[in-house]
């Protein structure tokens, strides 16, 4: 038997709060493709998987997006209107909507693992993980709808849209970051998931996605712009509308707010994950 | 393997789920409702490599804690848990943990949870369907299982994953007796193989045929630890059963 170089684990009690990271992150690394899959298996299971779940995926946010058009575009128009209007509805709503799946899926990753949590060992981040990675795959075929409105209205094209996978990036480090916090959360208070559609659609109203970042009112813009979806939202406006690169003051604090929250989040889930099976 | 004075504490709240709200309640009304359980207070052994350690004890003792601790999945308030091998857990609830799934899903993302590359549980996959023996349900939803069913997949994935040290909690007790036959069988081959396995059993002649040695807990500390035989009969003189067919065949 190969016994003599099997290596030796041991299991001490943790003095430290966080586990110790090399290890950690090592161990995650070995088993992405798990979160890859399980992110595949979970849409599968939700049936998402299929052109018509993924028709409805889009559908949901386009309706919606074609409810705010006639009702701010065209009801209570004023200057607004016209594809400009068109493209920073959709563009926003389906960003929100990347987060919206993300929190909703990482919210309930831990809590509906209970089984897999009880019975192996693994690093306990690739739930949220594998949930964002959902999140992500359903965002997808959004981005590309969007790019047909994007061409039929007219919106400039040119080498500024290389800029788009950064920003993608960006919100899905963001997206991870707020994910960790509600999926540990929800171990501690189970109706955090039951909050959670009012709290986003407070968001969804105080985020520039029924109104581009350029029109908000001098006066509470330094209050809007608290909202950690203000930069990332005005990056892509710049983007999509102006045809040119984003702003570094945006994009900077864009990526700050996810890094911060990623590196926030990933404390507090880390810190508290060892104690996820015994709260099952 | 080696166990040095282990103790595990479950935090519990008072209520069943936790929520906010009544977080929030309990908060106005100034009370604390964390519950604090010891599964197991200092326990200590050994098991030599090769070993098949039964551990046998009243419910709520602390065996599927004690199986879990040694599985990583908890860690230990004190003490120290020390083991050599690859550990596979087979614990009651066993492998598959999103009923919307077949059971070859289940397995394949079970597998991948625990560390195993994609293709290896893949190539494995024959076996480990021949020796379920589950015929066309392995590509129903897990839903539709029935719990002997749960337990034959379970079972046979956990067998030909290669383990390095087998953790079984109770998961033979709902196979039927031509499975348990073959389970049986396989273990013992498992055994010969000088692989390590703790066998959680409430089938007491379960555990007297096949452990080498037996480990007995009572409310989180050890009470005997010894040949099957002499253990297995301090047991039922402790909880006065009689060694009669009931108390010793798992029902
Ligand atoms: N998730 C949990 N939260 C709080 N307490 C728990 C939890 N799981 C187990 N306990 C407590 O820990 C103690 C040991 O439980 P354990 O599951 O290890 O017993 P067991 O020996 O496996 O019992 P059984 O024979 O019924 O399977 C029990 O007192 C139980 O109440
Ligand atoms: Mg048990």
């Amino acid at each position: 038997m190969s016994t003599a170089v099997e290596p030796l684990q041991v299991f001490e009690p943790h003095t430290r709060q966080v586990p110790p990271l090399g290890p950690y992150l090592r161990e995650l690394w070995r088993r992405r493709r798990f979160a890859v899959h399980l992110a595949r298996m979970n849409l599968k299971a939700a049936s998402y998987d299929t052109a018509f779940g993924q028709l409805w995926q889009v559908l949901n946010p386009l309706l919606l997006a074609g409810v705010y058009y006639v009702l701010f575009g065209i009801i209570l128009g004023g200057d607004r209107g016209g594809p400009d209007y068109l493209s920073v509805l959709l563009a926003g709503l389906f960003a929100f909507t990347f987060t919206r799946n993300a929190l909703g899926l990482g919210a309930t990753s831990i809590v509906s693992g209970g089984r897999l949590i009880l019975n192996t060992a693994f690093p306990r981040a690739l739930l949220p993980l594998s949930a964002v990675a959902s999140a992500l795959l359903l965002y997808v075929p959004m981005l590309g709808v969007y790019g047909v409105f994007h061409l039929i209205g007219g919106q400039p094209v040119g080498w500024q849209l290389l800029w788009v996978p950064l920003l993608v990036a960006i919100h899905t480090v963001f997206n991870l970051g707020l994910a960790l916090v509600f999926a540990a959360l929800t171990v501690y208070f189970r109706d955090t998931s039951s909050f959670l559609p009012y709290l986003l659609r407070i968001w969804l109203y105080l985020s520039p996605v029924l109104w581009a970042v350029d029109d908000t009112p001098e006066r509470i813009r330094p209050l809007l712009a608290i909202n950690p979806l203000f930069p990332l939202f005005g990056a892509w406006h710049e983007v999509l509308l102006d045809g040119r690169s984003p702003s570094p003051g945006l994009l900077g604090y864009a990526a700050l707010w996810a890094v911060g929250l990623l590196l926030g989040g990933g404390w507090f889930f880390l810190t508290r994950e060892r104690e996820f099976a015994v709260r099952i | 393997m080696r166990v040095t004075d282990l103790s595990v504490r479950y935090r519990t709240t008072a209520e069943k789920v936790p929520t906010l709200k009544s977080a929030l309640v309990r908060l106005g009304r100034r009370e604390r409702a964390v519950r604090v359980v010891e599964a197991l207070k200092g326990v200590s052994f050994e098991v030599p490599q090769g070993a098949v350690l039964g551990v046998i004890g009243a419910n709520g003792a602390g065996k599927s804690t004690l199986l879990r601790t040694i599985a990583g999945i908890l860690p230990p308030d004190t003490g120290r848990v020390e083991v050599r091998g690859k550990v596979t857990t087979l614990l009651a609830l066993g492998v598959g943990f999103n009923g919307n799934l077949s059971g070859r899903e289940n397995v394949v993302l079970g597998g991948m949870a625990a560390g195993l590359d994609r293709a290896d549980i893949e190539a494995r996959y024959d076996e480990i369907t021949a020796f379920a023996d589950l015929g066309d349900f392995l590509d129903l939803p897990m839903k539709t299982y029935s719990s002997g069913m749960y337990g034959r997949l379970a079972f046979a994935v956990a067998v030909h994953l290669d383990p390095g040290i087998l953790l079984i909690d109770e998961a033979l007790s709902t196979g039927d007796a031509a499975f348990r036959k073959k389970s049986e069988a396989k273990m013992r081959e498992l055994c010969a193989e000088a692989r390590t396995i703790l066998l959680v059993s409430h089938g007491l002649a379960t555990v007297r045929q096949l452990a080498t040695d037996c480990l007995w807990l009572h409310r989180g500390t050890v009470m005997g630890h010894g040949d099957p035989t002499s253990t297995i009969r301090d047991y039922t003189r402790f909880v006065d059963v009689g060694e009669d067919a009931v108390a010793l065949d798992s029902v």
